[in-house]
């Protein structure tokens, strides 16, 4: 089934970047902006900045009062949110489409002329606010640390990706007036952004006012080269970390280094990942689910990141009874098989068929439309990829699947991180000394 | 520079929400098909007329556990085969069960709707329980049940609800059962609570997307048609709260570096005549990220990442609650300033601006909510779950238009009971406790997590 949406791109003189993808069955219309920074474009010493920088965009800009960007969406009867992640910033709202120009003009404004509206005492809260946010998210969240211990474990100590996205509480406090100066100049201008309109719109008249509003805005002096992070296809070494948490269920984040989102070897380990741990028909819920009845829950994603290596991560929760030491060796298991045997056309099949109905079924939000041609775009300078992505899957076969699992499944490329409760640790004196308390 | 004239709104274009078709099959099954034409896809919702609330004493967990079990196991395949017949279709099967309904859900492309729809009505006419099967989803369900002790969000709405009603009222104890009352179940009361409740007379198919009224009939006549031909009696439900006064529980989260909250009381019926202007006055009070309760706590103090206020609308009366999680350390400061909001909304008409904040909102964002299939069969699953009005959905942004800064107030005065609030500290109790003795929120009761 070859599902199209209608693309438009252009740029502005001082280098942004515009998508434009028009639907009128409903008089709603979607604003999305991508910068491409992310934590991984932290300086040392200021892990988690730009997502405290993200809540810093709410507080107001020359001509926005704080917090009038929340309550003038509001107002106009729309949605909108924010979020951070190792290589991008977006900002999203999706409005009736009457309300377009104030959606774009408020987007203007703060990427125009935030700095006027910071002050210390806005820092201050937010800042408290984000430490709220990780007692919330992450210290009091049982296994909350998955994601910065896995970036911990399985990437080196110099690559932009090994520290925390949250942040540390001693690096929050140390943010500065200075550094969001630094960071709003370096990081927020048109040349280093995204813009993508979806929905029911007039192309003309919105060719105008994203001219009219964001066409003043001068060009960056560009921003500093992230390092080299191409990484070597595998770890080269089992790694292994055990985590004791205030948690009642075992659980098991198995990683493996794979090809980056956008590769064609990417969709091979996607299909891979859906075919081992989507839904129910999934090998490992099949296996460790229903016929063992070793574990709770399992299933397996990739990160999708674009630069240097993805991660693929097989995730699995273990039964109450199943002793920790059990629940590795079963899903070790588990991939040794596929390493031995390979994977089945029909597996690959149902792999296909269920990732198809999603990309259709993502395709009937405005909001998300407008995000994933923001992502392509900043990725690859190519947001007509959207339309392409079902192509892509297509030509995966059960080799492809195959040659992926004989590259990337082996012994030596094989990370975990097993959270274990607090009180099973010193019981099985195996973990206690992986975990080092013994 | 940037334009510094804000723009104005150009003018609206109309919306209204998707037409849709009912009519009534035989049995009794009613039948309600909303064509949206935009995508080949659809989604496919079952809803029956059965849940927690339909569970004999004793049996609390088994709307969930025969919900859930549905899957695994038909005349002609067993779960595992179920599964793989619906993925292969690029679909696969949900279930569950919530206080007033059960419900079965698909989304798949338009030309696979035939195949996916015969399987569906295999699932749910033909379901054989295998006892293997029964079992090991009571497992997952006491797996589950150890995972929110540890997890205080969910350790709060739990305990809060159990502090909230008599131990009589069925919603003292989770939708999904207790450890107890799961434990006991068996593969019959499974089997039973299918046999007296899944009946025609009892059942919902909609259809919403790339299908027409007369094709959506001839699939979900031939795909049902082996329902049980019966309807089930409307059944009581006892409703108390479990104390007349304030209190205070701690659940005990030794070394916790948040509070997780709750504060709140019994609320309201979904049918209320009050639904809207109550709607208006939490939007106000706790329901939007403007709203008083959050611009204080979060935007003002930074004492949380976020605090909000809702009403759990159920046929019966669901709780009324604030939720947040603070900072350990300023529990008590957080808990006065919500009791603050909770007594300012009672005691004065809000602004017109305020007033018009939530009813824009709520008006404006009405087409938004209604952009997949998934969300407008789940809109008509509301109207037959509540026993709405036919036309409630055209009428909606006019009611929501029709609420005065008046009436807010007297949903306030009415509808918030600052005499009976429950507060609920999942934390740290050594720091926690004496600001919350000196609170006056009422005698504090420390438990066990």
């Amino acid at each position: 089934m070859a599902m199209r949406i209608p693309i438009e791109t252009f740029h502005l003189d001082n280098g942004l970047f515009v998508t434009l993808s028009e639907d009128h069955t409903a008089p709603i219309v979607a604003v999305n902006l991508w910068y491409h920074v992310g934590s991984a474009n932290e300086r040392p010493g200021r892990t988690g900045f730009a997502h405290l920088f993200e809540h810093m965009l709410f507080q107001g800009s020359a001509h926005v009062g704080s917090n009038e960007h929340f309550e003038l969406i509001q107002r106009a009867g729309g949605t909108l949110n924010g979020s951070t992640w190792l290589e991008r910033t977006n900002y999203f709202e999706t409005v009736p489409s009457n309300e377009l120009a104030l959606a774009l003009w408020l987007e203007a404004d703060r990427m125009g002329e935030l700095l006027p509206a910071m002050t210390q005492e806005k820092l201050d809260t937010q800042r408290d606010v984000v430490k709220n946010e990780r007692r919330w998210s992450v210290d009091n969240q049982p296994y909350g640390t998955m994601l910065e211990k896995l970036q911990e474990l399985t990437f080196p100590d110099w690559h932009p990706f090994q520290h925390s996205l949250i942040g540390s509480m001693e690096d929050l406090s140390a943010a500065s007036l200075d550094d969001v100066r630094q960071f709003f100049e370096t990081y927020y201008t048109p040349d280093n952004a995204v813009l993508s309109i979806a929905g029911d719109f007039d192309s003309a008249h919105t060719r105008a006012l994203v001219q009219e509003y964001f066409g003043p805005i001068p060009r960056g002096k560009g921003k500093p080269p992230l390092p080299s992070m191409t990484l070597p296809p595998v770890f080269g070494k089992r790694l292994r970390e055990v985590v004791p948490d205030n948690v009642n269920l075992a659980r098991l984040f198995l990683a493996f280094r794979a090809p980056v989102f956008g590769a064609e070897e990417h969709y091979a380990s996607s299909v891979c990942a859906a075919l081992l741990g989507m839904r129910k028909g999934s090998r490992l819920h099949k296996s460790l689910v229903r016929e063992r009845q070793v574990a709770a829950d399992a299933s397996a994603f990739t990160f999708g990141l674009a630069k240097g290596t993805d991660l693929f991560v097989v995730d699995v929760t273990a039964r109450a009874e199943t002793a920790t030491v059990q629940l590795e060796e079963e899903v070790e298991r588990e991939i040794d098989l596929l390493l031995t045997h390979g994977v089945t056309p029909e597996e690959v099949n149902r792999a296909l068929a269920m990732i198809e109905t999603d990309l259709v079924s993502s395709l009937q939000s405005a909001g998300e439309r407008a995000d994933g041609l923001s992502m392509f775009a900043t990725y690859f300078r190519e947001p007509e990829l959207i339309n392409e992505q079902a192509g892509r899957y297509r030509a995966v076969t059960a080799q492809k699947v195959n040659d992926f699992i004989a590259e990337r499944m082996v012994e030596e490329n094989r990370a975990s991180l097993l959270y274990v409760p607090k009180e099973r640790v010193e019981a099985e004196e195996t973990l206690a000394v992986a975990a080092g308390v013994s | 520079m940037v334009a510094t004239l804000r723009p104005k709104p150009g003018s609206a274009r109309s919306y209204r929400f998707p037409k849709f078709h009912g009519e009534t099959l035989s049995g009794g099954m009613r039948l309600l098909v909303a064509p949206v034409e935009k995508l080949p896809i659809v989604t496919v919702l079952v809803v029956v007329d059965t849940g927690s609330t339909n569970e004999p004493a004793g049996k609390e967990g088994v709307a969930k556990l025969t919900a859930r079990a549905l899957l695994e196991g038909s005349r002609n395949y067993d779960g595992a085969t179920l599964a793989e017949k619906f993925e292969q279709l690029g679909t696969s099967l949900e279930s569950g069960a919530d206080w007033d309904s059960t419900f079965i859900k698909i989304t798949v492309l338009s030309e696979r709707l035939p195949a996916a729809l015969a399987l569906l009505g295999e699932v749910l006419t033909t379901p054989v329980f295998p006892e293997r099967e029964v079992e090991r989803l009571k497992a997952e369900r006491l797996s589950e049940i150890l995972q929110t002790e540890t997890e205080p969000r969910a350790l709060a709405d739990e305990r809060f609800e159990s502090f909230l009603y008599a131990e009589e009222s069925r919603y003292s104890k989770p939708d999904g059962g207790t450890a107890g009352s799961v434990t006991g179940l068996k593969r019959t009361d499974v089997e039973r609570f299918y046999r007296s409740r899944f009946v025609s007379g009892a059942t919902t198919v909609i259809l919403a997307g790339d299908i027409d009224a007369r094709r959506a009939r001839t699939l979900v006549e031939a795909a049902l048609k082996g329902l049980i031909n019966a309807i089930t009696p409307a059944q009581p439900l006892m409703v108390a709260p479990r104390s007349g006064a304030r209190n205070v529980h701690i659940v005990s989260k030794t070394g916790a570096p948040q509070s997780e909250l709750r504060v709140g009381h019994i609320g309201l019926p979904r049918k209320h005549p009050d639904f809207f202007s109550t709607m208006v006055m939490n939007a106000v009070l706790g329901g939007l990220f403007g709203s008083r309760i959050n611009l204080n706590l979060r935007e003002a103090r930074g004492y949380t990442y976020g605090a909000s206020s809702y009403y759990d609308w159920r046929r019966g009366p669901g709780p009324f609650a604030v939720a947040t999680a603070v900072a350990s350390d300023v529990t008590a400061l957080a808990l006065r300033e919500i009791f603050l909001e909770i007594d300012r909304i009672r005691r004065e008409e809000i602004s017109a601006e305020e007033l018009s904040l939530a009813t824009d909102y709520l008006e404006g964002v009405f087409p938004i909510r209604y952009e997949t299939t998934s969300a407008v069969a789940t809109a008509l699953a509301n109207l037959v779950i509540h026993d709405l009005p036919r036309d409630y959905y055209d009428s909606y942004r006019g009611n929501i238009r029709g609420v005065t800064a008046g009436a807010v107030h007297e949903a306030a005065q009415k509808h918030l009971h600052p005499g009976e609030l429950q507060t609920v500290v999942v934390g740290d109790p050594d720091i926690v406790r004496a600001p919350l003795a000196d609170l006056g929120a009422g005698a504090v009761h420390i438990h066990s997590a």
